[in-house]
This record gives structure tokens, C-alpha cells and sequence, in this order.
């Protein structure tokens, strides 16, 4: 069942007076419940993709649907849904929120959702227990490296079970023990709660991991491969 | 956890937060302040106006106040009286006068006066004079040869207690009418201008001096609440005979009236200017604080927070910030205005000037509640609505552009 549908997407910036094509006409479908990894150098539109992808932007032409949902025929208070039940967002810089707590910064996504207290602190706990937190649910992220701070970034992103989780350049700051103890923790999840992870990366160790590889260069998907 | 973390947003940079808090106490505090200022003045005004002889109403004989003569006087005094004692508030104090226009005169000096006849025992619980006698003694109900004069006029005419003044005014009959007093006691008013002006001697002394076969120049009346004023003034001109007059202390102190009315319009725009001073750097600071943070409020939008709900918790920011600082403001306030409530202003340095006004040597502020509301509605509603400002713009921030930023 597909959970990410793009047709002929395009997507032009404009530069100051220049127009950059940040994506060609690009075609992906991916699956639910796949571990794919796009990759590409620096400016071939892996970032506005999945920018695309989690509805923070909008295409300039094509069909993008998630989730069987076409996103150009939802307003921003409908996207701002769409991301908030359907999409979990994992970034480079971690993005915590400073003032708030591990266990705050995950219940946060459920706090917007609306989920009742008693119901957000057990799955909040239950979560970062799950990524390897037990103990460090009071800390704030000022109190925790950066693994452990991308580790809530994570917990944060599933714990709403969204039907996507974008993850652009995860592991970008980590060094390569903690990047890769953060992949496999993130392929654990993928593999027992069928979490449909998509990143965004340069990093060989998470093209490794992914099951497919899709490769972009200037906007356009160029390589395509599935790990049996 | 959205008061929560508004709360902790707002602590999260301890010396900005601290820096506006300042400028909203230092605000609320100059408003609360200086208006108690303002309030004492007008307070001061008014009562200085009422006191010195003016009452809260008076009943004149028509013509009266526009020509202060004999012979605008009051016959019917009986029928006043009896009208006056049935039907004015319980705790009321009235008195009958003769005022009229003279000249004061010893062996040295002459000088225009206001005569003032009085019913001693009435007049001291009816204007300043019970109180203000400050050497000698107050004048005896029977005592017809007896004058009390002010300090300011007793140091002008170089004369002292118990000496002679003799004083002069047209009688009834058209002739000048004139009777020789002994000073019997001194008293010392609010303004110099008082203690130069009028000179007090027992009612039936004035009216046998100037031949007024027992009228009176006026009724003074001081109720034991001013806002009664115009429903009793009212009511009395129904009932008095006709041709009597009735005035408000409002009509006969128009200057003091007009000051009071346009003190409230300053008090409002004093309020304004301060907020205006204060706003600017409110609105910089909490903008200064929205785009510190844009990568965060990028991330609430990316994590599908509302901008509505972006804009309430920036503002809820803004409401912790005022309440702070108008709890501080108010104690700061009430904690200045008590204590130099003790001693008040003293103004004897320029007393020509504040003379002028009317108002006392020694002013004391004074905090009405209308003040206080009004400047805590003031920085209140108007801090949130400059705080909307940045609330807005950090609720506009597009997730792409906002998660750019480093």
C-alpha cells in the first residue's frame, strides 16, 4: 500500500531575480512500512522533497499524496492536521524545545493532538523507554548529548504514530558510534511498528541501513534500488 | 503545559525579561505615582475652595453674587433656617453669614477687606476658621467687640493681639457704617492670600454696624458627602422662597470646577504618554525575543501547531510579563505614595506660585481608585496589544523559511 505518492513533481524558487528548479519532474512511490533513504549531493532537491513530502511546502506542479491525501487541495490549517496526525518530523539540529523536558518535548506532539494527560505521560514514557531514555525523562535537552537528544527527536516523531516519519540528515551531527546505534534503534521501530521512515542524507551508514536507496541528482530521481 | 511553557519562555532570558519588567514597573509606578500627585492637587483645590468659606452650597439673595452689597441680603432668615433644618441630610452643617466688602484700618495702615459675620459656635464646624485660630482665642457667641484677623494682615498692619482695628463698609442706608474691634485672636490659613482677605466678627455685630435689622448676606451649608451636591441644591430650590438663590460650590468656584474637569483628560493622556514611552520598548523587546526564537516557532508550525495557537501562547507570554509588572508597579506606587503621604509636599519655596492656584503650602497625594484602574487598564490592555504585534508575526513565520534559520 503506497503512503507517499509523487507524480511529475516540480517545485521553481526564486532567487532574487533568478529561478532555481529545485525538482524536475520527479516520480516516487513509497510504500508503507519502508526504510528508504534518498540521497544526492548538496542541491539536488533532497531536502525540498521531503519538504514536499511533510506539507511545509507547497509544489509548483505535479500530484503529491500522502497517505491517499492530495495535498494541494488542503488549506494550511488542513495541512498543519495533516502534519500534526500524519506526519513525524526528525531534523539535523535535533529541534528540541529548550524549556521543556524530554518527556515534555514528547508529549508536546500529543499535547497539540489533544490526547489526555494520564494517556500522554504513560505513552510519552513508554516511548523513550523504548529508545534507550529510562531515567532521563526530566532532563532537559541543554542536559543531554546529542544522541540522546536526537533519540527524543525520534520518540517525538513516533509516539503520535504518524503514517510518515521524515528524517532529514538525522545523523548529520552525531558521530558515527552514535549515528549508528540511532539507526539501528530507528530500524527497530521501523521493523516492530512498521513505521514508514524516509531520510534525507550524504551519510554512507544510513544509505547502508535503508532497505531502498533512492539516489536524486539536479531534482530528478536517477537510481532506484531495493536490499532484499 | 501551554502556561507552562509561556511561563518558562518568559524566564528563559532572565535580564531581558528583566529589562522589560523594569519598564513596565518604572511605568506603572510613574503613572500611579504622579497621578496620586495630581489627585492630591485637585484635592487640595477643592477643598482649600470649599473651606475658605464657600461651602458645598450657599443660598444668596438674587443679585448677590454679582454685587456683594448690603443691601442684596437675606430678610426672611426665620423661614431659611427652619427650611434648612427639616430638610438637609442628617450630619449636615449650615450657618448664616454677613459678607460683605470693607476696609480695615489702624492708626497706621489701611486696607480692603472681606467683612465676614459668623455664627461662631456653626462657623466652626462650617469652614476653616474653627480650626485656625492660632493665638488668642476663637471669638465668644456674645463677644460683639471681638475680631479675629489673619497672621499675613496682623504682620501688614504691625499691630498684634488685642490692639484695636477699626472697620468700615456702606450700611443699609447708603451711609458708611463703621465700628471700632479688638483683635481677639490670630488664626493662620492655607494661603496668605486667606489670612490677608477676611476678618471675622460675630454676626449681630456686623448687622447692627451696617443696619441690616437682622438680615444676612448668605446661607453656607457643607454636606457630609459632596457627591449629594447637586441632588440637595436641587431640592432646596424648590422649596426656599422664590426669589432666593441657590449655588452649587461648582457655580461659585468655576476655575476649580474647570481644573477638576480637565485634570482627569491630563491624568488619561500622562497615561498614554508613559504607556507610549514604555510600549516601544515592550513591543522591541518581546520582537527581539520572537525572532531569537523563529527556528522554534517554525518547528511548531512543522509539528502542525495553528498559528492561532502560536499567536495565543506568544501572547500569553505577554500577559505574565504585565501581570508581573503591574503587581510590582501597584506596591511601588502604594508603598511612595504612603509614605510620603506623612509628610507630604512642601511647597513653601514657591507658595506665590501654588498661592496663585489655590493650592496649600504642604500638598499630600492622594490615590483614588478610579486612577489606579485606569492605569492598570491602560498598561494592561495596550501591553497586549502591542504584544500582538510580535505574536503575529511569529504566528506568520512559513515552517520552510523559520527551520532555514540558524
Amino acid at each position: 500500500m503506497s503512503i507517499v505518492e509523487c507524480e511529475n513533481v516540480r517545485k521553481v524558487y526564486a532567487q532574487g531575480q533568478v529561478k532555481v528548479e529545485a525538482l524536475k519532474g520527479l516520480d516516487l512511490v513509497v510504500e508503507k512500512g519502508e526504510f528508504t533513504a534518498i540521497a544526492g549531493p548538496s542541491g539536488s532537491g533532497k531536502t525540498t522533497l521531503l519538504n514536499l513530502m511533510g506539507g511545509l511546502d507547497a509544489a509548483t506542479s505535479g500530484e503529491l499524496r500522502v497517505d491517499g491525501q492530495r495535498l494541494a487541495d488542503l488549506s494550511q490549517t488542513e495541512l498543519a492536521e495533516m502534519r500534526l496526525h500524519k506526519v513525524g518530523f526528525i531534523f539535523q539540529s535535533y529541534n528540541l524545545i529548550p524549556v521543556l523536558s524530554a518527556l515534555e518535548n514528547v508529549e508536546f506532539v500529543m499535547l497539540l493532538q489533544g490526547v489526555p494527560t494520564k494517556e500522554r505521560l504513560e505513552r510519552a514514557r513508554s516511548i523513550l523507554s523504548e529508545v534507550g531514555l529510562e531515567g532521563m525523562f526530566d532532563r532537559r535537552p541543554n542536559e543531554l548529548s546529542g544522541g540522546q537528544q536526537q533519540r527524543v527527536a525520534v520518540a517525538r516523531a513516533i509516539v503520535s504514530n504518524p503514517a510518515i516519519v521524515l528524517a532529514d540528515e538525522p545523523t548529520a551531527n552525531l558521530d558515527s558510534k552514535t549515528g549508528g546505534s540511532l539507526l539501528d534503534m530507528m530500524q527497530a521501530l521501523n521493523q516492530n511498528k512498521k513505521v514508514t521512515f524516509i531520510f534525507s542524507t550524504h551519510d554512507r551508514m544510513v544509505m547502508e541501513h535503508a532497505r531502498r536507496l533512492v539516489v536524486i541528482r539536479d531534482g530528478r530521481v536517477v537510481e532506484d534500488k531495493r536490499r532484499s | 503545559m501551554h502556561f507552562q511553557l509561556a511561563w518558562r519562555n518568559v524566564w528563559r532570558n532572565p535580564r531581558r525579561t528583566t529589562v522589560i519588567l523594569i519598564a513596565v514597573i518604572v511605568g506603572v509606578w510613574s503613572m500611579i505615582f504622579l497621578n496620586s500627585l495630581s489627585r492630591g492637587f485637585l484635592v487640595d483645590l477643592e477643598e482649600n475652595g470649599i473651606a475658605t468659606l464657600t461651602g458645598h452650597i450657599q443660598i444668596l439673595a438674587p443679585d448677590y453674587h454679582r454685587d456683594p452689597v448690603v443691601e442684596n441680603s437675606i430678610a426672611r432668615t426665620e423661614e431659611v433656617r427652619r427650611l434648612l433644618q427639616r430638610e438637609l441630610p442628617p450630619d449636615s452643617v449650615w450657618g448664616s453669614r454677613v459678607r460683605v466688602n470693607g476696609i480695615a484700618s489702624n492708626a497706621r495702615h489701611s486696607s480692603g477687606v472681606t467683612l465676614v459675620g459668623i455664627e461662631p459656635e456653626r462657623e466652626a464646624r462650617l469652614s476653616f476658621i474653627g480650626g485656625a485660630v492660632t493665638r488668642g482665642e476663637y471669638l465668644a457667641p456674645d463677644d460683639e467687640i471681638g475680631i479675629l484677623v489673619g497672621q499675613a494682615l496682623l504682620d501688614k498692619f504691625e499691630t498684634r493681639l488685642g490692639n484695636k482695628l477699626v472697620l468700615m463698609s456702606q450700611d443699609t442706608g447708603g451711609q458708611i457704617g463703621s465700628r471700632a474691634f479688638r483683635i481677639r485672636g490670630v488664626f493662620r490659613a492655607q494661603l496668605e492670600a486667606t489670612e490677608k482677605q477676611y476678618v471675622f466678627v460675630v454676626l449681630p455685630a456686623a448687622q447692627k454696624m451696617l443696619q441690616m435689622d437682622g438680615a444676612v448676606s448668605q446661607f453656607a451649608v457643607v454636606l457630609p458627602d459632596s457627591e449629594m451636591v447637586d441632588t440637595v441644591a436641587g431640592r432646596l430650590q424648590e422649596i426656599l422662597p422664590g426669589e432666593l438663590e441657590v449655588w452649587t460650590w461648582k457655580e461659585l468656584l468655576p476655575l476649580v470646577q474647570a481644573y477638576l474637569g480637565m485634570m482627569d483628560g491630563f491624568i488619561f493622556i500622562w497615561n498614554l504618554v508613559v504607556f507610549v514611552a514604555m510600549g516601544f520598548g515592550l513591543v522591541n523587546t518581546i520582537l527581539m525575543a520572537v525572532y531569537e526564537r523563529m527556528r522554534e516557532f517554525g518547528l511548531f508550525k512543522a509539528l502542525g501547531m495553528r498559528p492561532g495557537r502560536i499567536l495565543q501562547d506568544v501572547l500569553i507570554e505577554g500577559f505574565y510579563l504585565l501581570c508581573i509588572g503591574l503587581v510590582a508597579g501597584n506596591a511601588l506606587g502604594f508603598v511612595s505614595v504612603w509614605t510620603l503621604a506623612q509628610t507630604g509636599i512642601d511647597l513653601s519655596a514657591v507658595a506665590a506660585g501654588s498661592e496663585y492656584f489655590g493650592i496649600s503650602r504642604v500638598v499630600y497625594p492622594v490615590l483614588a481608585a478610579k486612577d489606579i484602574v485606569m492605569a492598570d487598564v491602560t498598561v494592561f490592555v495596550l501591553g497586549l496589544l502591542v504584544s500582538a504585534y510580535p505574536a503575529l508575526k511569529a504566528a506568520r513565520f512559513t515552517p520552510v523559511e523559520a527551520l532555514g534559520r540558524t
